[in-house]
């Protein structure tokens, strides 16, 4: 199960054919872990990695990472405040973490202003948050084990012995 | 013979180039080839190791090392051989060299008389035989094709003479990946107790094998300590072609000739790639696995596809190559090699460069990224239909 998830993780594209043959298994026991995976949630969609800073526009394209510090509900936790963020479009990824605050918020917006417009406006004022602190990204180096600024050179001779 | 050539060292002029030198001059310089020619990984070294030299650079570590190489490293690979029941003295017994390369040539010469002989096992990686005539032996041609290319104990024996010096044996191989079964090996091991030669066994690529292959070293029999000569190295396990690190391990008073030689022609292997080497061996294994899995992946690939174009094939059980004959299309291993370059654009290794056995084979290296494979896949496909590659 982990080599054909490995193997998808790297390359959503192959086909259950193709992953058979690499993995010598059958192509209806690959169909098969591949359903499990589906239908348990492990795999949750196949999906483009998109370099954003390489779009035409890219200057249309900002990302902050937000700290929040919040005091957790009774019953609840941080759940039910984690849920209020999360539901927001604008939010890319929400963690709860230990150590200096509470949520790690990623937020993707057009612009400067909109991104700082929204922390504002929609997340300090939450009932529960106590404070925020917005950091903005501005490069990329590497992101889910994709390095974003290499060039990818094959720098081999053509033959060799 | 000209003047100017009787400035030259006969010997040398006699020596042919390697055969691949040929397919190298055809596709330099030309992108739009896709090559399976390569004899190494497409991964760089683990960043662990890349960053350990940078370490020992930084740190002024420039210098020569000891010409045994350092003696951490040599404490490292005493361990790691202990793996695969070689048990070897790090202070006599193991020699750090400039790649394996080195270290072939320099064991030659330490065995060799004029005059003797020695079995190579064909098909073989290029530099054995051309190091091997250059001590002015008589080189005995030991082709396994017949047999799969597995050398059998039978086999060898039927060529040993009272001049035979020496065996030499790859296993997993290049070019054929192919692994030399334990009973089998076992079996040679009795040959070279029995006729008192030395077996040379280049196990390079020891660590590339699939499909839960065990690697057992010929050094590992009883009694084979006095007989064997161990051949390793960094280069295709670790992603490090290009430090060059390799090493002998070989009883101490064989190593104190070997040890002279490459004291007097290389003083020792380059010091940041030996710290490379040394990290490599403590922390590279997780690294080195995924590299091998990701290479079992691809050998699958390779062996369905051509099996799928009818290609007979024997499934090679490591290395990164796949060896499939080609004698039914009616070519030769280089004008399918020259078709498949000019008209296909994809560039692979005749068998004929391996031993004038392996005439009718191509050797097909399978460490290029999944989508080239495919690709040279498809167009070796219609090839073989006669179809021409779509523009």
């Amino acid at each position: 199960m982990q080599e054909i998830l490995d193997l998808l993780q790297n390359d959503a594209r192959l086909t259950a054919e193709e992953i058979a043959t690499m993995t010598k298994k059958s192509v209806a026991e690959v169909k098969d872990t591949i359903a499990k995976l589906e239908k348990d949630g492990i795999i949750l969609k196949y999906a483009a990695i998109v370099n954003q800073e390489k779009l035409p526009d890219e200057s249309d394209h900002v990302r902050a990472i937000i700290e929040i510090q919040v005091t957790p509900e009774r019953e609840h936790g941080f759940d039910a405040l984690a849920e209020r963020i999360y539901r927001f479009p604008q939010v890319k990824s929400l963690h709860l973490m230990s150590g200096g605050y509470d949520l790690q918020v990623i937020i993707e917006g057009k612009t400067l202003k909109e991104v700082a417009f929204f922390v504002s406006e929609k997340l300090a004022t939450l009932s529960g948050v106590k404070s925020t602190k917005t950091h903005f990204v501005l490069k990329t180096y590497k992101e889910n084990d994709i390095v974003y600024v290499d060039s990818k050179k094959d720098g081999r001779e053509g033959v060799t012995a | 013979m000209n003047e100017r050539q009787d400035r030259f060292s006969a010997k040398m002029l006699k020596t042919p180039p390697s055969g691949i030198r040929k397919f190298f001059d055809l596709i330099i310089g030309r992108d739009d080839i896709i090559s399976l020619g390569v004899g190494e990984p497409d991964f760089a070294t683990p960043w662990v190791m890349r960053e350990e030299a940078y370490y020992h650079l930084e740190q002024g570590h420039t210098s020569y090392t000891s010409n045994w190489g350092l003696s951490e490293l040599r404490e490292a690979i005493a361990e790691y051989l202990g793996r695969y029941d070689l048990r070897y003295d790090p202070k006599k017994e193991i020699l750090i060299t400039v790649g394996v390369s080195e270290a072939v040539d320099a064991v030659l010469r330490s065995i060799l008389n004029p005059g003797d002989e020695i079995i190579v096992a064909e098909p073989c990686y290029v530099s054995y035989q051309p190091l091997a005539e250059l001590c002015d032996v008589k080189l005995v041609r030991l082709d396994t094709v017949p047999t799969g290319f597995i050398p059998t104990a039978e086999a060898v024996e039927r060529l040993i003479t009272p001049k035979t010096k020496a065996l030499m044996l790859c296993s997993p191989s290049n070019p054929t990946g192919r692994m030399i079964p334990a009973a089998e090996l076992a079996k040679i091991a009795e040959v070279v107790k029995r006729h008192k030669i030395w077996v040379l066994s280049d196990e390079v690529y020891c660590e590339l094998r699939y499909d839960d292959h065990k690697h057992v070293s010929i050094g590992s029999f009883p009694g084979m300590k006095d007989y064997a000569i161990v051949l390793n190295g960094f280069s295709k396990a670790f992603a490090m072609t290009g430090w060059r690190i390799g090493y002998v391990a070989c009883p101490a008073d064989l190593m104190a000739q070997v040890h002279k030689l490459h004291q007097y022609s290389s003083i020792c292997a380059p010091i940041m790639s030996q710290y490379a080497a040394l990290e490599g061996l403590k922390s590279g294994a997780d690294e080195v696995e995924k590299m091998r899995v990701s290479y079992q992946q691809r050998r699958n690939l390779m062996v369905s596809a051509f099996r799928e174009m009818g290609l007979p094939l024997n499934e090679p059980e490591g290395a990164f190559y796949v060896f499939p004959d080609i004698r039914k299309t009616g070519l030769s291993s280089e004008a399918f090699a020259t078709k498949l370059i000019n008209e296909y654009k994809v560039a692979v290794v005749p068998g004929n460069v391996f031993g004038a056995g392996s005439e009718g084979f191509i050797r097909c290296c399978y460490a290029t990224e999944i989508g080239k494979l495919r690709e040279a896949l498809r167009r070796m496909r219609l090839m073989l239909e006669g179809k021409p590659l779509d523009a």
